[in-house]
């Protein structure tokens, strides 16, 4: 094992107080009693999607069953029903991320979706030509491209900060490139392909300092621990349910009120607007100005589910515990021959990025698949930093709560009979 | 490969493992006039075919690139078998071999014209990796077309 390999000591602390009875945990989850060719499902693709509770599965089933209706336009009892849960499920978020106003939630799809919807309302009406929005080059195609979308209609300037060979941003580079012509700082709170935590706090000040918002994709960073929007002082945080517990199609942006009120509207429709002339449209308040059309009331209630669901286990008990086993994970991966860590960030969350001598990604990625492990191959939709290490893809171990060390010991033990095969 | 790995063997074939690590034709001949690039966005896989064609048929082929062993292995044993076949070989090949890969019980009727490349028959039983098999075969179609874009499994 290379020395980077140890960056994450064996944690310690994670002992009775923050121990999660993981057994009870995995019950909770219908998934994972699946046998995938014969053998218990190890399902370590967490990243890419998480897996569902049952309280999730659950608040969709009831939903469909005894509420459902369109919301904010019934006076019917259906339609209340289903208007106090989605409300609730907003309260919910809120207090999730600790946002200080339910207006400052607004439903999307996931996290691409919020990354388009500020670079299409806010951006749009900020950036000239000439101007200059700074990403990390550890982004994920979903906080690059919508950027590049709106540079090339304004003729403005995409900056992006570089990192170094352990994955870390270059913190100095980063606040170099804030400059009088940056509009707006978006960056990743967790990468998604090499799992380093980013000192966002910082970050975020450096940018204030400028006068400079600062968008937060913190789609792998949810899942993994407690994430206090107001302490961290970002202006827009954006992320997916469908990583945290929820349903697949519904997202949360989160955005300063003050923002949100003097943003153009994303979506014309019905449900963003206060009164409709063929002369003049006045739109809705906050949230609902940017949550044109029927949303995905079911989504958004399962995703209040999912939130109080992993709220009650504890986030605290969660990221000891997965800090542990990505520790556990590290050591023991690292160890094999052959294998080559991508990504060794002294602060990393949720993902094993890594590149075994030998055996493309993919073909790992089949024969781990016949043992029943699911891991993700390829380049994580983050082409960027594959160039970056020089490699057209990696292999990705990724954690959730239900995780155990035996799994992690799965994988080990999947990776050498891979070894074994093109030996 | 240890005995529980199931139906694997069927995939990783000695012969596609072993073209995998010693690939053919792994170069760019110098008489090439024909050439394409091929990329499967989903793995990251490269690939580019050159042909040097003379009256409708493969006189030299070669390729490059960065891959998994299927997709290798499946360049490899591709430029083997075409060397010398006319352009409507190739492109009849190519069909059978995608039925192959596919699962395509037609392609049963000619399994013999696909000598060793049946060795591929296994891909079938793993519908992800089709493309891996099949991206030096598209890329060869691009090349014998002589399309200038680069030719994407996706």
């Amino acid at each position: 094992m290379t020395a980077v390999a140890q960056a994450i000591p064996l944690d310690q602390s994670a002992g009775l107080d923050l121990a999660l009875d993981v057994a009870k945990i995995r019950a909770d989850f219908p998934i994972l009693a699946e046998r995938i060719n014969g053998k218990p499902l190890v399902y370590l693709d967490n990243a890419a999607t998480s897996q569902k509770p049952r309280a999730v599965l659950d608040a969709i089933v009831n939903y469909y069953s005894h509420m459902n209706a369109n919301i904010h336009r019934g006076v019917h009892t259906l339609s209340m029903r289903a208007t106090e849960a989605h409300d609730a499920a907003r309260q919910t978020v809120k207090r999730f991320i600790n946002a200080a106003d339910t207006r400052e939630i607004i439903f999307v799809r996931g996290a691409t979706e919020a990354i388009n919807l500020v670079a299409q309302t806010y951006g749009r009406v900020h950036v000239s030509a000439g101007d200059e929005i700074l990403i990390t080059a550890m982004e994920h195609h979903s906080n690059i491209v919508p950027w590049q979308i709106l540079c090339e209609e304004k003729g403005a300037h995409l900056k992006v900060a570089p990192i170094d060979d352990r994955g870390e941003l270059l913190l100095d580079e980063f606040e170099k490139l804030i400059g009088p012509r940056t509009k707006i700082v978006a960056v990743t709170h967790v990468s998604n392909a090499l799992g380093t935590v980013n000192p966002l706090r910082t970050m975020i000040e450096m940018a204030h300092r400028r006068g400079v918002p600062v968008l937060v994709d913190g789609a792998q960073a949810v899942p993994h621990f407690a994430v206090d929007v107001q302490a961290l002082d970002a202006d827009f945080y954006a992320f997916s349910g469908h990583k945290v517990y929820g349903p697949t199609g519904i997202g949360v942006l989160y955005g300063k009120r003050a923002l949100l009120e003097a943003m153009p509207p994303y979506q014309g429709g019905g449900d963003m607007i206060a009164s409709v002339t063929f002369e003049k449209t006045t739109y809705n308040v906050l949230p609902f100005k940017f949550e044109a059309g029927t949303p995905d009331i079911a989504g958004a209630i399962a995703l209040g589910a999912a939130l109080d669901y992993i709220t009650a286990l504890g986030m605290e008990k969660i990221a000891a515990h997965e800090h542990d086993l990505l520790a556990y994970a590290t050591e023991k991966v690292g160890a094999i021959p052959g294998v080559q860590l991508i990504g060794t960030a002294a602060d990393r969350a949720g993902a094993l990025s890594f590149v075994l001598e030998g055996v493309h990604p993919h073909d790992l990625g089949t024969i781990l698949d016949r043992q029943g492990i699911a891991i993700r191959t390829g380049h994580h939709c983050a082409q960027p930093v594959m160039e970056r290490f020089q490699i057209p893809a990696t292999a990705r171990a990724s954690f959730a709560v239900y995780n155990t060390k035996e799994e992690v010991d799965a994988l080990v033990a999947g990776i050498r009979a891979a070894r074994e095969v093109f030996a | 490969m240890s005995a529980d790995m199931g139906d694997l063997g069927d995939l990783y074939q000695e012969v596609i493992l072993e073209h995998s690590k010693a690939p053919r034709n792994f170069r760019k001949p110098a008489s090439a006039n024909h050439h394409a690039e091929g990329f499967n966005p989903l793995c990251g896989d490269r690939c580019s075919v050159y042909l040097d064609l003379e009256n409708g048929a493969i006189k030299d082929i070669g390729f490059q690139g960065s891959g998994c062993a299927i997709s290798r292995a499946s360049a490899s044993m591709m430029t083997q078998m075409l060397k010398g076949k006319s352009t409507e070989e190739a492109a009849k090949l190519f069909e059978e071999f995608h039925n192959l890969v596919t699962g395509d019980p037609e392609t049963m009727k000619h399994a013999e014209e696909l000598g060793k490349l049946a060795a591929f028959g296994g891909v079938s039983k793993f519908p992800a990796r089709v493309k891996c098999a099949t991206l030096a075969w598209h890329t060869l179609q691009s090349a014998l077309e002589d399309k200038s874009e680069t030719v994407s499994t996706e």
